[in-house]
């Protein structure tokens, strides 16, 4: 078996050797207090000028007026402050509440069912013998690694109108199946990507086709991780299988849930890559979500950096508050002491 | 129904469900590869080919001889390639740095480091985009693979350090310390000592930062306009035409840019896992 008990040897390198208390100035050259500072200084300066300067750029860029004359690179003009008026002007458009809608039902939607189909594919391969469980990761292994454009590309593809997959596979269904599910029985040439609401039942079947290994290698590695005696314990004290899924295998694993969910979720808010794909790019306005209106708004012509920079305010916010509750859970867990 | 059928039959549910997911998982990936492999007559017709009869090499050698967009995919995949390894080969040096920093030493702010680790790894790339995007015309690196290089080792650094510091932390500190006592020096001790041990630790790091720089989509679409400078994840986009769309070009593509992430990707799996989720169990 390949994936053993992972998270849990995860975690045990980080604690194993009960650390000694610190000695400043012990070994030689250098006075000790110094060098971790010189070791952390290119990386800083990396995250400084990379992340935490751009930020407040971002922070500064939305409360000002910045189009084509104010980011040429010789003599570029003074950018003109404007207040709050570029927040006022997303607040006022039509698109900030469809793009914000899309951006939250497609997180809730797809984070649901990949944290439901992942748990379910964990649980199954925890029961399964080791050669089938090895075959069966293999080849959630072929999803997972997928890059995004591909992913996008492959989906695309199978929806297609024409040649698509999709399209020939409901055709085999029973007519009268067909109708009484969907109300139509012929599929072929059903445009899959010409509308907001098809597209983004698309974009949730390619992202939960390409998230869910990551759960479910992450929850096997967690089953792994419960000692099974108390699985002998809740037998012979006659728990069933679900009683026993809900009284020790949830709140052990309950950690690395809460973990996967906030991750998922932050994944999930700012899908890009594969919307920008499979919306064919900024021309379907309707679809925007928060990240792609906020790339349209910067880099079509006319730009307005000023005005995409305080979208991508907006949606940083929304995730920084998320991932609050992720940093307090592994600080909780005492891994950065 | 005796209690042995009953096991027997909840075996044959339990595998029978093991390859619908493995199915599932593999389909649209084996269809990539079926696709690039299948002449134009069997991609463009409603009837269903589940394998390419015979298989043609059309698509493939198109795009290495004729290219995309007038550059031989060979291009793209060079881009590609010239970037993620510069960026992982700077990424590694500092992320093998900071994290050594972190996992051996006590110094002030050292918890507030780690937060501030965690907290960037989760500002949206998506958002940095425009403040980035000015940053580099100014420093005159737009439409250079350089300043590809430098997003990218931003974008992945810190989960590299976030990675790295659980395997410096795992070699046992009496090693260096011995080699001090043999009067090595710091840097001596760095290189002879800590380094071989932790460098599998660092390969797959790195390897971690290859995928991800490799599949990088935004920036590269953003920061890159010369075409023969583009990488292979944008270069993908010219085979989708405004009337059609050329699938077996764009699957035989495709299927030349997954490749290599698959193959890193079975060799680090397991680590990314702990990586992600460092710290939510405990023994």
């Amino acid at each position: 078996m390949t994936q053993t008990s992972t998270l849990a040897r995860g975690g045990a390198a980080g604690s194993a050797p009960p650390r000694r208390r610190p000695r400043p100035g012990r070994g030689p050259g250098m006075p000790g207090w110094v060098v971790p500072y010189v070791l952390l200084l290119p990386g800083l300066l990396v995250v400084g000028a990379l992340t935490l300067y751009p930020l407040y750029q971002m922070a500064d860029m939305s409360f000002h007026k910045v189009g084509l004359r104010q980011i040429k690179v010789n003599n570029p003009a003074p950018a003109d402050f404007v207040g709050l008026d570029n927040y006022r002007q997303i607040l006022g458009s039509d698109l900030f509440w469809s793009s914000l809608r899309n951006t939250v039902v497609f997180a809730v939607v797809a984070v649901t069912l990949t944290l439901l189909v992942g748990t379910l594919v964990g649980l199954l391969l925890d029961r399964l013998g080791p050669k089938m469980s090895t075959f069966v990761v293999v080849g959630v292994m072929a999803a997972w690694a997928t890059p995004p454009t591909a992913q996008a590309i492959v989906w695309k593809w199978l929806f297609d109108s024409d040649g698509g997959a999709v399209n020939w596979a409901l055709n085999l269904l029973p007519d009268a199946l067909s109708e009484l599910l969907f109300g139509r029985s012929d599929w072929s040439g059903q445009p899959w990507l010409n509308d907001t609401s098809t597209i983004y039942l698309v974009l949730i079947v390619a992202v939960v086709w390409a998230s869910f290994p990551f759960i479910a290698v992450s929850v096997l590695a967690g089953l792994k991780s419960v000692p099974a005696e108390l699985y002998e314990a809740a037998r012979m004290d006659g728990s069933g299988p679900l009683t026993t899924f809900r009284r020790i295998t949830f709140p052990m694993l309950k950690p690395v849930f809460s973990v996967l969910t906030v991750l998922s979720i932050i994944w999930d808010f700012k899908v890009f890559t594969q919307l920008y794909l499979l919306a064919g790019g900024t021309v379907n306005r309707d679809a925007f979500n928060l990240s792609l209106w906020s790339y349209a708004e910067a880099f079509s012509s006319p730009p307005k950096m000023g005005l995409g920079a305080a979208i991508a305010a907006v949606l940083t916010v929304i995730l920084l508050l998320i991932t609050l509750v992720y940093v307090r859970q592994i600080v909780k867990s005492e891994d950065v002491r | 129904m005796n209690p042995l059928a009953r096991r027997r039959l909840g075996r044959i549910a339990l595998n029978a469900a093991g390859v619908a997911v493995f199915v599932f998982a593999v389909f649209p990936v084996y269809w990539m590869v079926a696709t690039a492999f299948k002449p134009d007559d069997q991609i463009f017709t409603t009837k269903f080919v589940p394998f390419p009869s015979p298989p043609s090499m059309d698509h493939v050698s198109r795009v290495f001889t004729k290219g995309v967009a007038g550059h031989s995919i060979w291009q793209y995949l060079l881009n590609s390639t010239i970037v993620a390894l510069s960026a992982v080969v700077i990424g590694a040096v500092f992320a093998l740095l900071a994290a050594t920093a972190v996992a051996r030493f006590r110094f002030r702010f050292r918890t507030s480091f780690l937060i501030l680790l965690l907290i960037v790894q989760m500002v949206p790339a998506e958002a940095l985009l425009i403040p980035l995007f000015t940053m580099v015309r100014r420093l005159g690196l737009y439409d250079q693979l350089a300043g590809l290089v430098l997003i990218n080792v931003g974008l992945t650094l810190p989960f590299s350090v976030w990675m790295l510091r659980t395997f410096v932390a795992a070699v046992p500190k009496e090693l260096e310390e011995a080699s001090w006592i043999d009067g090595a020096g710091r840097f001596v001790t760095f290189w002879r000592v800590l380094f071989p041990l932790v460098a599998p630790g660092l390969v797959a790091t790195s390897i971690f930062s290859f995928i991800t720089t490799w599949n990088e989509f935004v920036y590269a679409l953003t920061l890159i306009g010369d075409q023969g400078k583009y990488t292979m994840p944008v270069a993908l986009q010219f085979f989708v035409g405004q009337r059609s769309t050329d699938w077996g070009g764009i699957m035989a593509a495709s299927t030349l840019m997954t490749i290599p992430v698959l193959v890193f990707f079975l060799l680090v799996q397991r680590r990314m896992v702990s990586g992600l989720v460092a710290g939510a169990v405990k023994g």
